[in-house]
């Protein structure tokens, strides 16, 4: 914080609290209304979305005249016990609201795809509810004034992603995906949990400011605990090494949720939480060297599974793991990188996003088939998505001049300019990145697009309706504009000086117009590689069984689910098993031993119960004759 | 006349009826040695009622006997209807009220 004051919320902002009200009232309603809502379930949803957008923006828009643009939304107190005091409330300033813009703007695009990509689904309604659901609890992490309020919209969005991964829930593989996402996610949600409760330990607050005010009272390696914990709680939502199993497998899920949620929005979160606690980590320079080796780890890897898988939205979720890494590495970079990675946020949400819905209408063609060796030379058959996935796919790449070229380059610069031997690492790691990035996407574009068709039998291309190419349209222009008027219309690193300061000049290692031509010719090798690979000959319809094995280590992910397998869930079933075994014959053995020892004297005891009255008459005398020895004894003594 | 004569009879009725109770099977003689116990019982208050010139145990006397003859009454009443059941007077057949 540049210590700007923040001013409580005057006019339309106060009301800001709609953004989140609106898509939950959206989704309320499409919940509980049940069948009744089925024939307009879908068009609720959407406006709920859309009327957010407009709020969105016309927040922003009065922002940005507010004095230091942060202004604080007080609502309620969300819970109060002894020295601990939590107030809900919202902090709207420049960086939540290029969120705000993001998720809704999107969210809206997306909303409206879906209405056409799930026409014929018979659960329509249920997924628009989940997907409002999603967007009302994204917004609430964005939006959110302290870590409580993130935490709880950093839940909400992990609920609605499971919800969604698993909404064809009768394919065993998307409920075992929904599943994998869910624990995978929750082993990160611990580290934020352990970070907020350091947090309330030690400071006693948790509200933005007030932590980040106070970071300077903590001792260093507590900081640093907070950043490794606060990285882990990232690492987990956005798919990060070595959590980023989960998110391939999302790809289950419905197309649309795959462009929103694991590519937009919901996986940038981490992004977003490491540019919020800016202030701690630029306390602590441990935690933020261990986020920009999680960045380079994960771009590098993201992007060499991306060259060897088949399934074109696998390709495209490998390619997100690898941008997002790309996004760690610049914010971890510190005040140098954290408007390069956010602008990198921003554009990716528009051209990966715009991938994805592109991939979902050329399965909507090929009857929901993903094997790109099965598809070819669907250019001339979709023409619109076509033309809007090439756009993306050239901004994806960085072809220059367009979204991807602005925003990578710049993260690319300031890996450089980071100086030294760990400068040159980065980015060096970040251009063979690049490199990668152009090789995976032209062998899927030309897999998908060119050569010759290999379609499996009874398959029929046909173009998408409108309502679905409409938004790949707009999220095409965004892919191709995003990026010049983010970095040099209207520069990002002015809108968010509020919340990062003043951007600093740092001296450059290496000019950047040396490095913009090296980029651009190392892209241009994994064009033309591609090219040499996979346009010029002919493509196998099944993958071939000979290949290296980098290409087979590739192919299963570099052994992640193995790794994980064996490292993780083997020894947790052994530690299950052996738990059950110490309830069953331990605990379990303890009460029932009791019970049967007490049930089988009992029933030995009931034997001298014989039914004959002169047994219980010796008994009474032998009673007495006791009684009566006893009194003499003590009357006697 | 010294107590002990009276409290030596009233020893010796007491362990016939108790002998009586826990060897004889029929109903109506087990019956007759719980009076005799009683009875026994009786003559001992008596004795040292007299001794100490008190009329306490006299009085007690006069209540086991209600008591007794109440007892009489309930008892015959019960080995009559346990006897036109079981056609049978022993008190080891009347054994179902068991483990």
């Amino acid at each position: 914080m540049t210590g700007s004051e923040t001013l409580p919320a005057e006019g339309l902002l106060a009301a800001s609290w709609l953004l989140i009200a609106l898509p939950l009232a959206g989704a309320a309603v499409l919940l509980l209304g049940g069948r009744r809502t089925d024939r307009w379930g879908h068009l609720l949803g959407t406006a709920t979305v859309v009327v957010a957008f407009v709020i969105g923006l016309l927040c922003t828009v009065q922002l940005a005249g507010v004095e230091g643009r942060s202004v604080q939304v007080d609502l309620y107190t969300f819970m109060q016990t002894g020295t601990l005091d939590v107030q809900a409330g919202l902090l709207f300033d420049p960086l939540s609201a290029l969120f705000v813009l993001l998720i809704t703007g999107v969210g809206a695009l997306i909303h409206v795809y879906s209405i056409g990509y799930m026409a014929h689904d018979a659960a329509r309604r249920r997924f628009f509810a989940y997907l409002n659901l999603f967007v009302a609890a994204m917004l609430l992490l964005v939006l959110g004034n302290s870590y409580v309020a993130l935490y709880v919209g950093w839940e909400g969005v992990g609920l609605a992603s499971y919800l969604l991964i698993a909404f064809w829930y009768r394919r065993p593989a998307a409920a075992t995906a929904a599943k994998k996402a869910f624990i995978m996610n929750r082993v990160g949600d611990v580290g934020l949990a352990l970070a907020v409760f350091i947090m309330f330990a030690q400071l006693g607050t948790t509200d933005y400011a007030g932590v980040h005010g106070s970071v300077g009272l903590l001792a260093g390696g507590t900081v640093t605990a907070l950043g490794l914990l606060l990285l882990l709680g990232a690492c987990g939502k956005s798919g990060q090494f070595p959590l980023q199993a989960w998110l391939p497998d999302a790809m289950e899920g419905p197309t649309p949720v795959s462009a929103l949620i694991h590519a937009a929005t919901m996986v940038t979160a981490g992004v977003y939480l490491i540019a919020r606690s800016a202030p701690i980590y630029d306390a602590t320079p441990t935690a933020r060297n261990v986020v920009l080796a999680i960045g380079a780890v994960t771009l590098l890897i993201g992007a060499v599974i991306g060259c060897a898988q088949d399934d074109i939205k696998k390709v495209l979720a490998y390619s997100t793991v690898s941008q997002i890494g790309y996004m760690f590495l610049a914010v971890g970079l510190g005040p140098a990188g954290y408007v390069a990675g956010l602008a990198h946020l921003l554009t990716h949400g528009f051209f990966k996003a715009g991938l994805f819905l592109g991939a979902g209408s050329v399965m909507h063609g090929m009857g929901d088939r993903t094997d790109i060796r099965r598809f070819g030379g669907l250019a001339s058959r979709m023409k619109v998505t076509f033309v809007t996935f090439g756009l993306g796919y050239l901004a994806l790449i960085g072809f220059p001049f367009l979204s991807g070229w602005w925003t990578k380059d710049a993260i690319i610069e300031a890996a450089l300019d980071h100086g030294g031997t760990w400068g040159w690492v980065l980015g060096g790691v970040a251009i063979l990145g690049a490199g990668l990035t152009a090789f995976y996407m032209t062998r899927l574009m030309l897999m998908t697009f060119f050569g010759p068709a290999r379609w499996e039998d009874g398959v029929h291309p046909h173009e998408s309706p409108p309502v679905m190419t409409a938004p790949m349209v707009v999220l095409a222009v965004g892919s191709v504009a995003a990026g010049f008027l983010l970095v040099q219309a209207f520069p990002l690193s002015g809108w968010l000086e509020p919340v990062f300061g003043e951007p600093e000049e740092a001296g450059h290692v290496v000019a950047p117009i040396v490095v913009s031509i090296v980029v651009t010719l190392v892209v241009a090798l994994g064009v033309l590689t591609a090219w040499l690979f996979v346009g010029r000959r002919e493509v196998p319809v099944t993958a071939p069984a000979r290949v290296s094995p980098v290409v087979r280590a590739a192919r299963r992910a570099l052994y992640a689910d193995t790794v994980n397998e064996s490292l993780f869930m083997r020894p947790g079933m052994w530690l299950t098993r052996a738990l059950v075994f110490v309830d069953n014959r331990g605990v379990d053995g303890v009460v029932n031993g009791t019970a049967a020892a007490l049930g089988g004297s009992s029933s030995r005891l009931g034997r001298a119960q014989t039914g004959f009255v002169r047994s219980y008459a010796l008994g009474m005398l032998g009673g007495a004759v006791l009684v009566a020895g006893a009194l003499v004894a003590v009357t006697a003594g | 006349m010294s107590i002990v004569n009276y409290l030596v009879l009233a020893a010796v009725l007491f362990t016939i009826g108790a002998v009586g109770v826990l060897v004889r099977r029929n109903a109506i003689v087990v019956f007759m040695c719980v009076e005799l116990m009683l009875n026994s019982v009786n003559l001992t208050l008596v004795t040292f009622a007299r001794t100490t010139g008190t009329i306490d145990g006299q009085l007690i006397a006069f209540f086991v006997m209600v008591v007794a003859a109440a007892e009489v009454v309930v008892g015959l009443a019960i080995i009559m209807s346990i006897y036109r059941t079981r056609r049978s007077t022993s008190v080891d057949d009347a054994n179902l009220l068991k483990y």
